[in-house]
C-alpha cells in the first residue's frame, strides 16, 4: 500500500521558511569554515530549536513545580524561593530555582488521562489517542517546520537512558519517516558510525550510490512507509557520520563534565547541549523513572536530585552561549501524581491537576499560568490541557498554531483546533 | 528498644490492647522510659502523646516536616524531622514545648539514638553523616563521615563503647567510641538493598535496627527480593547479625508470603525477635534467632510502620498508616467472665 504523507508541494509544505519568512538554512552555512564567528552566532540565534526533557513515568508536581507543604497532601518537603519573584518550588530543585527567571510554570494542567501510554500521546502530540488517526509528535512537527533538509542531523533526536537506539517511524505519523525520532541509547552515537577501516572512501561511495540506485528503482513501484523508513535510516546514518564529533563527550573539559554530573542524566544533558549547539532541531532527553507508587519521597529525592543540577546547568549554558532565546525548553511527563499519599508512601497516577515547566524561546521567564487549590487536588484557575500546551509550543517558536498540514489535499490542523496558546506564559 | 528485667512471655498470646487515634498517618513511635506514655510522629508534622491508661491525647507542635525519629534521655523527648531539625521536649509536661532546636542535618534526619549513659545523642540522615551531640547542652561533639548514601539508622551498643550506623545500601558500620573518626569495621546487610535497573533507582535500606539486651545480636529490618521497586514488590526481611564475629546469624522471613517492607524490629529480652511489616496490609511476626521462619504471626488491621517495646516488656506499640497507634499485650488475654447460669424456671403451679 502506498503511503500518504503530508505532500511536499510548495502549496502544502509548511516549512520553516513558510512560517518564519525565509530565514537562511543554518545547517548548510554552519559547515562553512570561512564563516566569521559573529555571523555564525547570529545565524545560530535565528535558528530555533527545542529541548524537551521527558520525566518518564510521571513526576510528582508536588515534589517539583507546585509544592503544598503543610497540607495533608504536601508530603515532607519544603518550598524554596526562586530567582523569579513570588515563585516557590520544591526544595528538591535548588539549582533550577536559580534559573526560574528564565522558566515559566503551567500549574493548571488537566489532561484527564491516567494511563501511561495515552498520557504520553497527549503530551507528545497535543491530542488524545484516537483509533483511526495517529498524530505526529511535537518533535516530528518541529523537525518538519524548523528543520532544514541540508542539516546532517536528524530533525528529532531522542536521548534515552537505555534501549537499542534506532529510528521510531511511528512518531512522525503522516509526516513520514524523514521526521521520525532517532533514539540514541544512553546518549551514544548510533553503532557503527565509523566507516570500516578495510573499506576505502571510494568503495564506500560506490556502495552508497549502488544502494540509492536500487532503492529508487524499488520505490518507483513500491513506496510504503516501511520502505521509505528503511531508505531514510540509511540516509540518516550517512549524515550522522559527518557529525560524529558531536557525540564525543571526551572533547569537553573535565570541569564542564563535572558541572553536568558524571551520571547518565548529566552526560545526556551535556550531549543535548552539544547537539543543540551543533545544529540539532529537536532534542528530547528522557530521565527515568518517576512512576513512584511506592516510596514516592525517597525516589523523588534520588530522581529529582539527579535531574536538578544538569538541567539547570543546561539552561545556564544555553543562556551563556546566546542560544536560550532561540531554544524552547519544556519539561513534561505523562501526568502528575496523586495529591493523596498512599499507604506505601507512594503517589499514584494523577492527571487532573498537575504542572509542566517551559522556558527559553518565546516564553516569559518567571511567569506562572494556572493555579491549583490549597492541597493541589483540583485546578482552581487557568485550567488547560495538552492541546493548549501544543499551541503554546508552536506559538513560542513563532508559528501560527492554527495552520494546517495537508494530506492528499485534505487540511489537517497542526494543533487541536479547539484549544489555543496559553497567553500568560508567552513573551 | 530493649527492656529489663526479662519477663517470660509467650508471643502466641499477643492480642490488641488499646487503640489511640490521630487524624494523620503515623510514621514512628516510642514508649517513654517511665512507661506512662506512647509518642508517635505523624505526617502532619506533629508528635502525638497519649497517656496509656487514660488515653489523653496531647499534640506537640514545632516540627516543620514529618517526624519518624524519637528517642529519650531521662525525661527528655528528642525528636527529629525530615527538615533536618532535632527538637528537645520535656516528655511529661502538661503541654510540652521545645526546649532546644538543633539545625542538625542537611535534609532528612532519619534516626536518633541515645547512649546507655544518657549523655550522648546520635543522629543520622540524608547528608550521609552521623552526628554526635551532647544531650546536656545540645553541642555538636563529632561528625562521622564515611557513608556514601543516605544513612537510615543508628544505634548504640548496650556496652556504650560502640555505635552502629546503617544506610540505604545495607552497609552497616561499627564505630568505636574511642576512635570515632573511622569506622572500625563493617557488617553486611546489603541484601536489604537493590538498584532496580528497570526504574534506574535504589530501593531498600535498613528501616529498623535493634540490638538484643546483651549486644550479641544486631537485627536489621527492610525489604529484599525486589522485582519492581516502584510498586514495592518485594518481601520483608530481618537480617540478624552476630555482632562479635560480624557474621550473618540468620535471615528472618515470614512463613506465609507477604509483600512489603519490614519497618520495625525489636529483640525482646527473653530472646525472640519481633518485627512488623507494611505493604500489602500489615503483619506482626515473631522469630527465634535460630530459625529463619516465624513461629507466630498476627495479621494487623493496616500497614504497620514501626515497632516499640514497652519498658515492662509486656506490651508493643505499632503506629499505622490509618493514624492509629495500637498497643498489643503479650500476656494472656483476660478470660471473659463466665455467663451467670440462667435461673431455673419456676415450677408451674399445679392445677387444682
Amino acid at each position: 500500500m502506498l503511503c500518504s504523507y503530508s505532500c511536499g508541494s510548495s502549496d502544502h509544505t509548511l516549512s520553516r521558511r513558510g512560517f518564519l519568512g525565509g530565514a537562511l538554512g543554518f545547517g548548510a552555512l554552519v559547515l562553512d569554515p570561512m564563516m566569521r564567528p559573529a555571523f555564525a552566532r547570529e545565524l545560530q540565534q535565528q535558528q530555533k530549536r527545542v529541548l524537551m526533557i521527558w520525566l518518564n513515568g510521571g513526576s510528582s508536581q508536588l515534589e517539583t513545580w507546585d509544592p503544598k507543604p503543610g497540607t495533608d497532601t504536601g508530603g515532607p518537603f519544603q518550598t524554596i524561593a526562586t530567582s523569579a519573584p513570588g515563585v516557590h518550588i520544591s526544595e528538591l530543585l535548588p539549582y533550577t530555582a536559580k534559573q526560574m527567571h528564565r522558566l515559566a510554570l503551567v500549574r493548571g494542567l488537566n489532561t484527564a488521562e491516567d494511563d501511561h501510554g495515552k498520557g504520553s500521546v497527549i503530551m507528545h502530540t497535543g491530542r488524545r489517542q484516537e483509533p483511526a488517526m495517529k498524530w505526529p509528535h511535537l518533535g516530528s512537527v518541529c523537525a518538519k517546520l524548523l528543520g532544514d533538509r541540508d542539516n546532517p542531523l536528524p530533525g528529532y533526536i531522542h536521548i534515552t537512558p537505555r534501549g537499542n537506539g534506532g529510528v521510531n517511524s511511528e512518531d512522525a505519523a503522516f509526516l513520514g519517516p524523514r521526521y521520525a525520532s532517532v533514539s540514541l541509547s544512553d546518549g551514544h552515537a548510533p553503532a557503527n558510525l565509523d566507516r570500516p577501516t578495510n573499506l576505502s572512501t571510494n568503495d564506500d561511495q560506490r556502495r552508497h550510490e549502488l544502494r540509492i540506485h536500487a532503492d529508487r528503482r524499488f520505490l518507483r513501484s513500491r513506496r510504503t512507509a516501511m520502505t521509505e523508513a528503511y531508505t531514510q535510516s540509511y540516509e540518516q546514518a550517512e549524515q550522522l557520520m559527518r557529525k560524529r564529533d558531536l557525540f564525543a563527550l571526551d572533547k569537553e573539559p573535565p570541569a564542564v563534565v563535572d558541572r553536568y554530573g558524571r551520571h547518565d542524566f548529566g552526560r545526556h544533558c551535556l550531549m543535548a547541549r552539544r547537539l543543540l549547539e551543533g545544529g540539532a532541531t529537536f532534542v528530547k532527553v528522557s530521565h527515568s523513572n518517576y512512576d513512584t507508587h511506592h516510596e514516592n519521597f525517597d525516589f523523588h529525592i534520588e530522581q529529582v536530585g539527579e535531574f536538578d543540577r544538569p538541567f539547570a546547568t543546561l539552561v545556564e549554558d544555553l543562556h551563556e552561549r546566546g542560544l536560550l532565546s532561540s531554544t524552547l525548553i519544556l519539561v513534561a511527563s505523562e501526568f502528575g501524581r496523586t495529591p493523596k499519599i498512599n499507604r506505601n508512601y507512594g503517589r499514584d497516577h494523577w492527571s487532573r491537576a498537575w504542572s509542566v515547566a517551559l522556558g527559553g524561546c518565546g516564553i516569559k521567564g518567571g511567569s506562572v499560568s494556572g493555579k491549583t487549590n490549597a492541597n493541589g487536588t483540583v485546578v482552581a484557575d487557568g485550567q488547560v490541557h495538552g492541546g493548549h500546551l501544543f499551541h503554546t509550543y508552536l506559538k513560542a517558536l513563532g508559528f501560527d498554531s492554527k495552520k494546517n498540514f495537508y494530506i492528499d489535499q485534505r487540511p489537517i490542523p497542526i494543533a487541536d483546533p479547539k484549544a489555543s496558546p496559553i497567553a500568560e506564559v508567552l513573551a | 528498644m530493649t527492656a529489663t528485667p526479662a519477663p517470660k512471655l509467650d508471643p502466641a498470646n499477643t492480642h490488641l490492647l488499646k487503640e489511640y487515634k490521630h487524624d494523620s498517618p503515623l510514621l514512628g513511635c516510642r514508649f517513654d522510659p517511665s512507661g506512662q506514655f506512647v509518642f508517635a510522629g505523624a505526617q502532619d508534622n506533629r508528635i502525638v502523646r497519649w497517656h496509656l491508661d487514660s488515653g489523653k491525647k496531647t499534640l506537640l507542635e514545632g516540627h516543620k516536616s514529618w517526624v519518624r525519629a524519637l528517642a529519650f534521655a531521662a525525661k527528655q523527648l528528642i525528636s527529629a524531622d525530615y527538615a533536618g531539625r532535632i527538637l528537645f521536649w520535656p516528655a511529661d509536661a502538661e503541654m510540652p514545648k521545645p526546649t532546644r532546636i538543633l539545625d542538625a542535618h542537611r535534609g532528612w534526619v532519619r534516626a536518633l539514638a541515645v547512649s546507655p549513659d544518657g549523655n550522648t545523642l546520635a543522629s543520622c540522615g540524608n547528608d550521609h553523616l552521623i552526628k554526635l551531640w551532647s544531650v546536656a547542652d545540645g553541642k555538636l561533639v563529632r561528625e562521622l563521615p564515611g557513608h556514601d548514601c543516605h544513612v537510615y539508622n543508628v544505634a548504640f551498643h548496650p556496652d556504650g563503647k560502640h555505635l552502629v550506623s546503617a544506610d540505604l545500601k545495607g552497609n552497616v558500620k561499627v564505630w568505636s567510641r574511642e576512635r570515632e573518626q573511622l569506622a572500625e569495621r563493617e557488617l553486611d546487610a546489603k541484601i536489604l538493598h537493590k538498584y532496580d535497573g528497570g526504574f534506574l533507582a535504589d530501593i531498600g535500606g535498613v528501616r529498623g535496627m535493634a540490638f538484643d539486651a546483651d549486644g550479641s545480636l544486631l537485627a536489621c529490618a527492610g525489604i529484599t527480593n525486589v522485582s519492581n521497586a516502584f510498586a514495592g514488590v518485594g518481601n520483608p526481611l530481618i537480617v540478624l547479625l552476630d555482632f562479635q564475629s560480624g557474621k550473618q546469624k540468620q535471615l528472618l522471613k515470614p512463613k506465609t508470603p507477604f509483600q512489603g517492607t519490614a519497618w520495625g524490629v525489636v529483640v525482646h529480652p527473653s530472646g525472640f525477635v519481633a518485627g512488623v511489616g507494611g505493604g500489602n496490609g500489615g503483619m506482626l511476626w515473631y522469630w527465634k534467632p535460630d530459625n529463619a521462619q516465624d513461629f507466630f504471626s498476627l495479621k494487623l488491621p493496616n500497614n504497620a510502620r514501626d515497632l516499640a517495646l514497652h519498658p515492662d516488656g509486656k506490651r508493643l506499640a505499632i503506629p499505622f498508616f490509618d493514624g492509629v497507634v495500637r498497643t498489643y499485650s503479650l500476656e494472656p488475654a483476660p478470660t471473659p467472665p463466665k455467663p451467670a447460669p440462667s435461673p431455673k424456671p419456676a415450677p408451674k403451679p399445679k392445677k387444682g
